[in-house]
């Protein structure tokens, strides 16, 4: 029998786990790597930017805040294209995929929320309002943390994997739903004066830091990923290696 | 040490399970309760356990070296289901009720890793119980009553998940518990290999307990 | 009774246990009291420590179903039964242990959630300390309710009816402790020590009463 090759030659080879790990041992270092690379000068040039003449020097946040949030929501598309790949090709990378992350998103999506907390103090003396943008993204978390409590409640992974991936579909469609009926939910009360979600006009001046830290963010976003997707594979190996031992101990002493 | 039930009678709802066993029993014996489905073998050995209140008559245990107030604190259950949770491994299972029952005075408990190679499955301790097969668990059920030292074995169709080899070790197990000087009562088809035992047979129905309405 | 402890608190982190869900469903009721009531902040603070207790109290009585149905399903429950220890002692360990697991994390969340209600920062402490002091009760006499429906089919739900009447007394003494600390001529201190008296005495007849109704229900 010849050695199976590790090279991955179309997308389909990406579906086995082994040559994943091989091609992740190999990726990681390198996009850790980069991503340092790019966190370095993305917070040289954050802090060394002025700081913009009416919101002084808090307009730094926005170069956490803003990466951040844009990632909650790619995080949940990545899921979305997992639990597709799961109920639809029957990948199994994809349901590791959606699994792994989860935890992630939700991490991206509570940072958002408290820069932003951070951020609205400041600018308009409270750290919470109910403002559409806001809420929407608070019940993008809720969403988040409800899935991983679903992971978490079914020992079986691929039976969890497929309930999980109906249920991240339905978010997908219903997101824009929420957010759509929280917005129009919101003019109905709230007058407009108080929150300007817009900020500043976008000067290149901040928008080159930004968009280096969009970028930084979203490779940590996929080295974070992998390793987690890696961690997930691990995880499964080692609670296949278990059952075997079980039923390897049963027939061991069966023979007897 | 003897074990001596008089006149025992227990219900289900309104219905008169059994009525007037008595059985004695010394210490190194064994009783093996028999009778088809339904002829209360269950309901005598919970109510042994005091898992179910007697309508009539008591059980005791008499001239035991550690005087129990009750005949279930000197005695382990093993009933229908096996009392260990599926998420937690097997050892952190054992280790517990080895730390919640304690030892009765007269005896003492073998080490978790001891009781686990006495079922003959040691090496997977290590493993969540839900990852065994049904058998492996009742077998490490089996174990739980090794970790604790208690006189009285109450036994509820034991090895009824169990091939001939499971079988044969749990006869050991028995064997060895009486002959430490303990007790054991077991309802049970299939034989359980010891020698000289006392039978009771259980009839079933004994009639409606009183005419109430 | 430490290895009890111990092992209660280990189920309740492991793969399917129940901790993590009292929090995020604390969460999900206190996120959505604002759709309903209007992004209004002053009427939201007004009504904040109110809302903070209801979803609290909600939460813990979530998971109080399965402290002895669990047991039960398995079989330890028996085992638990016939030992030589208090079952009041039992019992009374097995809901510290379900109060650690589930009602210590809605304390810790509890200012977080006071802030998406623009509360300050004396109603949060408030609301907080109250709830440390309060909660325990809830689950001491939802422990009861517990023991009285474990033997149910659907017991989940009958547990929620029969424990909510009986934690009234907390959330009123709860909520006007909490209102008390903000508004200043009445007092903090009265309703806050009835709110721990209410503790104690919950925590002596709940696990009386679940231990009675545990035997009896033992079939």
């Amino acid at each position: 029998m010849s050695e199976p090759s590790l090279a991955i030659r179309n997308f389909s080879d990406l579906a086995n786990p082994t040559r994943f790990l091989a091609l992740v041992a190999v990726l990681w270092p390198w996009l850790a790597g980069l991503t340092l690379c790019l966190f370095a000068a993305g917070l040289y040039l954050s802090f060394t930017t002025e700081g913009d003449y009416q919101q002084g020097e808090t307009v730094r946040i926005m170069y956490v805040h803003v990466p951040a949030a844009w990632l909650s929501m790619m995080c949940y598309t990545v899921m979305a294209l997992s639990a597709l790949g799961t109920l639809v090709w029957r990948h199994p990378l994809a349901d590791v995929s959606a699994k792994a992350a989860a935890p992630i998103g939700a991490g991206f999506t509570f940072l958002a929320l408290v820069t932003g907390s951070l951020w609205g103090k400041p600018m308009w003396g409270t750290w919470w309002v109910w403002d559409a943008r806001l809420t929407s993204v608070f019940v993008l978390f809720l969403m988040y943390l409800g899935l991983i409590a679903l992971n978490r409640a079914m020992d079986d992974p691929a039976r969890a994997a497929k309930v999980s991936a109906v249920l991240i579909l339905v978010g997908f469609v219903n997101i824009p739903i929420i957010k759509f009926s929280v917005e129009w939910w919101n003019t109905l009360h709230q007058p407009a004066s108080v929150v300007r979600m817009g900020g500043p006009t976008i000067d290149p001046e901040f928008l080159h830091p930004l968009l280096i830290m969009a970028v930084a963010f979203t490779l940590l976003f996929f080295t974070l990923h992998i390793l987690a997707m890696r961690n997930e594979i691990l995880r499964r190996r080692i609670a296949v290696l278990r059952r075997h031992a079980a039923r390897a101990a049963g027939r061991k002493k069966g023979a007897a | 040490m003897r074990l001596v039930a008089e006149g025992l009678s227990a219900t289900r709802g309104e219905d008169l399970i059994f009525r007037d066993i008595a059985f004695e029993i010394a210490g190194g014996e064994a009783l093996v309760v028999k009778g088809p489905n339904g002829s209360g073998k269950s309901t005598l050995l919970r109510v042994l356990a005091g898992l179910l209140p007697a309508r009539s008559g008591s059980a005791k245990l008499l001239a035991a070296p550690h005087a129990a107030e009750r005949l279930s604190e000197a005695a382990h259950y093993l009933g229908h289901r096996n009392a260990m949770k599926r998420e937690l491994t097997v050892e952190e299972n054992l280790s517990f009720w080895k730390t919640f029952l304690g030892d009765m005075a007269g005896g003492a408990g073998v080490p978790v890793e001891e009781a686990v190679e006495a079922v003959g499955l040691g090496g997977i301790a290590h493993l969540p119980f839900g990852y065994l097969s049904a058998g492996q668990q009742r077998r490490m059920a089996m174990a739980k009553l090794l970790v604790a030292w208690r006189p009285v074995w109450i036994l509820d169709e034991p090895t009824a998940a169990l091939d001939a080899a499971a079988e044969d070790m749990f006869a050991g197990l028995v064997t060895a518990h009486l002959a430490r000087g303990g007790i054991a009562i077991a309802a049970t088809h299939q034989p359980l290999g010891l020698e000289g035992v006392q039978e009771l047979r259980m009839t079933g129905f004994a009639g409606v307990a009183e005419e109430v309405w | 009774m430490i290895a009890l402890l111990a092992r209660d608190l280990k189920l309740s982190v492991r793969a399917g246990g129940g901790a993590l869900i009292g929090v995020l469903f604390f969460m999900t009721v206190v996120a959505v009291i604002p759709f309903g009531v209007g992004p209004d902040l002053n009427l939201l603070s007004r009504i904040g420590p109110a809302i903070l207790w209801i979803g609290a109290l909600l939460a813990s009585l979530l998971g109080l179903d399965r402290l002895f149905q669990a047991e039960r399903e398995d079989g330890s429950l028996d085992l638990l039964l016939m030992q030589e220890t208090p079952l009041v002692l039992t019992v009374f360990v097995k809901c510290v242990a379900h109060w650690i697991a589930t009602g210590l994390p809605l304390v810790i969340a509890s200012p977080l959630l006071g802030l998406f209600m623009n509360m300050d920062e004396v109603a949060i402490g408030a609301t907080a300390l109250t709830l440390l002091a309060g909660t325990p009760a809830i689950t001491f006499i939802g422990a009861a309710g517990a023991g009285i429906a474990v033997a149910l089919p659907r017991g989940g739900l009958l547990v929620s009816i029969l424990v909510l009447p009986l934690a009234i007394p907390v959330l009123i003494f709860g909520v006007s402790a909490v209102y008390a600390a903000i508004e200043d001529p009445a007092p903090f201190l009265p309703p806050f020590l009835i709110l721990i008296a209410l503790n104690l005495f919950f925590a002596v007849i709940g696990p009386l009463a679940a231990a009675a109704a545990l035997r009896l229900s033992s079939d």
